[in-house]
């Protein structure tokens, strides 16, 4: 769906991404991690358009993203951002509502979808308040159930970008939020999220790339990819590594 | 969401004061006309068939002075607001004012021009004096604009703090220009210069409402359409691009109708501040954010206030007029330190 080749982005003097390739695949989650300054919002800005790669390109749908235009483009990628910076009092489900923007689906589908994508987000209890009021954890989720509204219900061919999607939340909502994007996987869209958590990046995801100085050190399934040596020499913390009990997916624990 | 009024209550109010307004200024100044006779007279001034007799002192009062001026508070008053609307929206910031972008200033600064050079051309031809100011005003504010927008511009992307500064830079050079024009005008053009700087609706006639009406209507039909729009780039540029939204163009349409917008209504009253920050803000405190609202209602509102405004002007110092400068300013900058004490409580 979308497709990094050879990507270099340059920030300034420094080069913060070399030589990226990697493709989302529809229906699948793939994680992104690594240390602080790794280039992981940089990867982010590129696969959406906000960096513009110094070399290779970005493809989605076989084609360059910068031909992607305005609504169109909404409709096949939304991007969840780290912070927002929203200061004006509106109601959760206008802030989910804007979500709909690009789309024509009018009034009462829209209501729909909105009441759905707060649900998916497990935030259907805020409806009706004012989102200036929300602790920063119920804002991360109000946010999420926009992006998730924007693609609603999640197709073939859409893409979803998520920046750090479990940062303010407490364990409980990490793993809803977390499942969330995963249903919105099963029905088609291709998902990429940062996140700093392994345990959890070992659970959810199919595919993780450790990015370490700006350049991959290894992609594959959690299992290849979470290593005591790779951990040691991307985050410089010993760990052992154990199969998890129940599920059978790595299991970090810190020595 | 609960909000303080639901919107049809809100636009019924708000149309009901705006047509109080109107009547009000038409009708109470130096001569109070009975207001009976006042919609009598504004009733066949709009061609309605009713009997004249006894109507004609009111007819040519509010036909010849009241009825322009009014019109003039109306139309200045939308744009100032819907200005303010686009500015908040473009700074995300709830306390942005159109005066942030140099508009008012680079306004000023060509009026003192027109006022002072003229002068010292032995007076500017009496017929073509105030449309040569207004004209001066406009460009003046529209350059000064245009400049501030340049240079926020870098690498085909528009830095909304640069800006700011710029915005900021340009204003206090725009006044270093007013304040030499200032020194070099003599006593009469110094007088005209001040009550300028002060804003009036007097001297509103329909000739020079013309412009004005063409730019507010241009403002009007286009802002509402980019209300969506608007609401979106509050998320922030990055997540209004994201959902689609072009939101370079939107920058530049902003920028573009508060220069129209501002230097226009600078042009045709002179400098009156603080409707473009009070007008919104009010109205968002009553409706809530979404510019599919807010847009129309700081129009009607913003007429309203301006009406009230004037009228005041008009009558504590009867038979004087105080500039409407001076009473917005004495309204809207405690307004304004209100918001500020409230929003740190």
């Amino acid at each position: 769906m979308l497709q990094a080749q050879g990507v270099h982005v340059r920030r300034g003097s420094k080069q913060v991404l070399q030589a990226i390739d990697l493709s989302l695949h529809a229906g699948q989650v793939l994680g992104v991690l690594g240390p602080n300054g790794a280039g992981k919002s940089s990867l982010l800005g590129a696969l959406c358009g906000e960096l513009t790669p110094n070399q290779g390109q970005v493809l989605m749908q076989g084609l360059a993203l910068a031909q992607w235009q305005g609504a169109a483009r909404a409709r096949a990628l939304a991007v969840l951002p780290q912070v927002s910076s929203l200061d004006f009092s509106f109601s959760v489900e206008e802030v989910v509502g804007m979500g709909r923007l690009p789309h024509a689906s009018g009034v009462q589908r829209d209501a729909e979808i909105i009441e759905q994508a707060l649900y998916a987000a497990d935030a259907q209890h805020l409806l009706g308040r004012s989102y200036l009021a929300l602790s920063g954890g119920e804002r991360q989720r109000v946010h999420l159930a926009r992006v998730l509204a924007q693609l609603w219900p999640g197709a073939e061919g859409s893409v979803l970008l998520l920046d750090e999607p479990t940062s303010a939340l407490d364990p409980l909502h990490q793993h809803t939020t977390l499942q969330a994007v995963r249903e919105i996987a099963q029905r088609g869209t291709a998902v990429l999220v940062i996140l700093h958590d392994l345990n959890l990046a070992a659970r959810y995801c199919d595919c993780i790339v450790l990015l370490h100085e700006g350049r991959c050190h290894a992609t594959g399934s959690p299992q290849q990819v979470l290593t005591p040596q790779a951990l040691k020499t991307v985050f410089g913390i010993e760990v052992l590594v154990q199969a998890h009990p129940e599920r059978g997916h790595p299991l970090i624990i810190a020595r | 969401m609960k909000r303080l009024l639901a919107p049809r209550t809100l636009f019924l109010s708000l149309g009901l004061l705006w047509l109080l307004a109107i009547w009000l200024s038409l009708a109470l100044g130096p001569v109070s006309l009975p207001f009976v006779d006042t919609l009598r007279a504004g009733l066949r001034l709009l061609g309605a068939p009713i009997a004249g007799q006894g109507l004609e002192q009111a007819e040519l009062i509010v036909g010849q002075i009241r009825l322009p001026r009014t019109l003039l508070g109306l139309l200045v008053g939308a744009v100032l607001a819907l200005s303010g609307v686009a500015m908040q929206g473009l700074f995300r910031n709830p306390l942005a004012d159109p005066g942030l972008v140099g508009v008012a200033s680079g306004a000023a600064l060509g009026a003192a021009l027109a006022i002072v050079l003229g002068s010292g051309f032995g007076g500017l031809p009496e017929a073509l004096a105030p449309y040569l100011l207004s004209l001066c005003a406009f460009l003046g504010g529209l350059g000064v604009t245009a400049l501030v927008y340049r240079l926020g511009r870098h690498n085909g992307r528009t830095s909304v703090a640069t800006m700011l500064l710029a915005g900021i830079a340009l204003t206090a050079l725009a006044g270093a220009g007013v304040g030499l024009f200032t020194y070099l005008a003599d006593d009469a053009t110094l007088r005209t210069l001040t009550f300028w700087n002060l804003g009036s609706l007097n001297g509103a006639s329909y000739q020079r409402l013309w412009p004005l009406l063409l730019v507010v209507c241009v403002v009007a039909l286009w802002l509402p359409r980019r209300a969506q729009a608007l609401n979106a780039l509050l998320l922030g540029e990055s997540e209004a691009r994201h959902l689609g939204v072009e939101v370079e163009t939107l920058k530049r349409e902003l920028v573009f109708c508060t220069a129209l917008g501002v230097g226009a209504a600078v042009a045709a009253a002179g400098l009156i501040g603080f409707i473009g920050l009070v007008v919104p803000h009010l109205l968002r405190m009553l409706v809530g954010p979404d510019h599919r609202l807010l847009l129309p209602a700081s129009l009607l509102a913003g007429g309203t206030l301006l009406l009230f405004a004037d009228l005041v002007a008009r009558l504590l110092l009867a038979p004087a007029e105080l500039p409407i400068g001076i009473v917005t300013a004495f309204i809207g900058a405690p307004f304004f330190l209100f918001l500020l004490i409230k929003g740190r409580g």
